[in-house]
């Protein structure tokens, strides 16, 4: 599918150009959409943003490009991105982010064979008086440690096996 | 008592109607009654300064807006990027009708057309919480057209950024909002200035936390704020504890609490009890750090007083170290966070931020000299004041201050007696 003409985001386009006095103050928000649809910002996808706000598709690509939340290739379905700053890191942050790549079989960025996880790590996510932490998706997830972290992977896996809803 | 953190006191008052029972939009229906002027007078009678870190006036700032424009906005930073700070993030998900009515007051005394609240974009859910307060505010007559039956019409947008620290600097925050690149721009004009704000227009952008200030003021009046704190810093100010205490997180306390009542009475003293407080970042990674000696733990956390012990306030998002940190370790760390974090717009701050890491990771490696260390000293001298915006300054000082007050972290790891230090 694509963004333009899909009816699950004709509201929200819509709300999104009519929230700002310029169409180009749209492109976050719509860059978000495209993720949505895609699971990453695509050519397509950035394409069809710059048709909407009558933009250079080159010039949408550099905004994409200079955000890290905007992702440039597909990722796993949980993007799970570890905070190692420096006050999860004297919470045993590191440690805890060495471990799970450790227990996923990742590098650094990778994502598992099964496509399921990749994992990051990230600066300060304004939760660092719950560390370990980490964001799933753009969800806290919050006073990790291994046992919980295992559960959470396990609930995952389930979830993702299951057939899609709906 | 609690005037931000009232989340912690009342249950549900993230709902409206819990809101409006515990004094909800009375401070909003003070101000419509009075004139715009007045609801400035009574913000720089206040004595509330900037909580995103620079401390600016509130009601001065707001004062700086042309009244003759016909257009102008309101921009809520809660970009809330800064390594250790996660106040904003509790002031919204815990009570966040009262920033939103805050948002309205300064954009009833700017006359504002509009509020936009910037959220950084890990706060996804916080946006859509927010979506959903302020479409609850429309329905009651809080948000849209004739407020409260006063006549003024405002409209309030939540906009998420996707992940730039810079997005956080108020210019860059326009950009970034106007869907350019999230880069600071050159000065003047200023954002309070025709063609320096959001469209070119004159804009107040402040934080969440000052903001969230502002129902009190209005409620209670300026003389009930001015009376907590000190005198050059009134009011409340969420302090945020992390690192290596016994009980992390925010605190709301006035603004002449001494760092020992925050870090021993409230925080539980430090996390390991055979270990001490080796030193603290008292505004995160962007203000000098400095050691946890007596005459520090017993300073009043006002601007002020920061001022006198050679770091500041900030936003105090406050990084506790006790004594089994490497320094060395830690001005890597944020010199890391710099490094990701610099927009590359300025040549000191983009070429500094990737040597001075460069150069620290050799010092950890053991692959470092004594004059490496001086290196890294005059790189980051080099960097402050050099740059478009402060982020320069900010990844300046890590070095700077770590190196002049524990030398001999450094020197252990380049073989040499002492690394330099005064
Ligand atoms: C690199 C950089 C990052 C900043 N990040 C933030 C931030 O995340 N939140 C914030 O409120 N202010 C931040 N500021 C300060 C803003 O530029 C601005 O001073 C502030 O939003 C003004 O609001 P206030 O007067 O209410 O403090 C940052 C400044 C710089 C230089
Ligand atoms: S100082 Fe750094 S972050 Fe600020 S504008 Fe220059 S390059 Fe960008
Ligand atoms: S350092 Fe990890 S959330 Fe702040």
């Amino acid at each position: 599918m694509a963004i333009i003409g899909n009816p699950k985001y004709q509201d929200r386009i819509q709300h999104h150009l009519a929230k700002y006095e310029t169409k180009r103050s749209a492109v976050m928000p719509l860059l978000y959409l495209v993720q949505e649809e895609y699971g990453w910002v695509n050519q397509q996808g950035i394409e069809e943003v710059a048709g909407i706000l009558d933009l250079d598709p080159t010039q949408v690509k550099s905004i994409a490009g200079f955000y890290t939340m905007y992702s440039e290739k597909p990722k796993g379905k949980y993007w799970l991105q570890v905070c190692t700053d420096l006050p999860c890191a004297l919470r045993g942050a590191d440690e805890f982010h060495a471990w799970l790549k450790d227990e996923l079989g990742v590098e650094e960025g990778g994502t598992t064979d099964d496509g399921l996880f990749t994992v990051e790590h990230v600066m300060c996510l304004a939760a660092c008086d719950k560390a370990p932490m980490l964001q799933c998706n753009f969800h806290y997830v919050e006073n990790l440690g291994q046992e919980k972290m295992r559960d959470l992977l396990a609930q995952w896996r389930e979830e993702a096996a299951q057939p899609a809803k709906g | 008592m609690h005037i931000l953190l009232r989340g912690r006191e009342i249950d549900n008052i993230d709902q409206l109607e819990v809101y409006e029972k515990h004094g909800g939009f009375a401070g909003l229906k003070k101000s419509l009654a009075m004139t715009a002027a007045e609801v400035i007078d009574e913000m720089k009678a206040s004595g509330l300064r900037g909580r995103g870190g620079a401390g600016f006036p509130t009601g001065v700032k707001w004062s700086f807006i042309p009244q003759h424009e016909p257009l102008k906005y309101v921009t809520v930073n809660a970009d809330e990027s800064e390594t250790g700070t996660f106040k904003d993030r509790e002031i919204m998900e815990k009570n966040p009708y009262q920033l939103i009515e805050g948002s309205l007051i300064c954009a009833y005394a700017i006359q504002a057309k509009a509020v936009y609240i910037y959220l950084r974009g890990e706060f996804w859910d916080i946006g859509a919480q927010l979506d959903d307060c302020i479409e609850q505010l429309r329905q009651k007559g809080y948000v849209g057209e004739n407020i409260m039956g006063s006549g003024y019409d405002c409209e309030v947008y939540t906009h998420l950024g996707a992940g730039a620290y810079i997005c956080g600097e108020e210019s860059a925050l326009l950009n970034s909002l106007e869907g350019y690149l999230g880069q600071p721009r050159v000065r003047p004009p200023f954002p309070a200035q025709k063609g320096g704000g959001l469209y070119k227009e004159a804009t107040v952008v402040n934080n969440v936390e000052t903001l969230a200030n502002c129902p009190f003021i209005m409620r209670e009046g300026a003389e009930a704020f001015k009376a907590i704190g000190t005198e050059q810093s009134a009011g409340n100010k969420v302090y945020c504890v992390s690192g290596h205490v016994k009980k992390p997180g925010n605190y709301e306390l006035p603004m002449n609490t001494t760092f020992r009542e925050l870090l021993y009475d409230q925080a539980g003293g430090p996390l390991y009890d055979d270990r001490a407080f080796k030193a603290m970042l008292p505004s995160g990674g962007s203000g000098p750090i400095v050691p946890l000696t007596d005459d520090v733990l017993d300073t009043p956390m006002s601007y002020e007083h920061c001022a006198n012990i050679g770091t500041i306030i900030g936003s105090a998002s406050i990084i506790v170290m006790d004594e089994s940190v490497d320094m060395t370790w830690v001005a890597s760390k944020v010199t890391k966070f710099f490094e990701h974090e610099s927009c590359g717009k300025c040549t000191p701050c983009r070429e500094g931020t990737y040597w001075l890491d460069k150069v620290i990771d050799r010092i950890l490696d053991g692959r470092g000299t004594p004059d490496d260390v001086k290196r890294i000293a005059d790189v980051a001298e080099n960097m402050q004041g050099t740059t478009l915006c402060a982020l320069g300054d900010f990844a300046a000082n890590p070095i700077i201050h770590t190196i002049k007050h524990f030398p001999d972290d450094f020197a252990q790891h380049v073989g040499a007696a002492s690394a330099g230090g005064d």
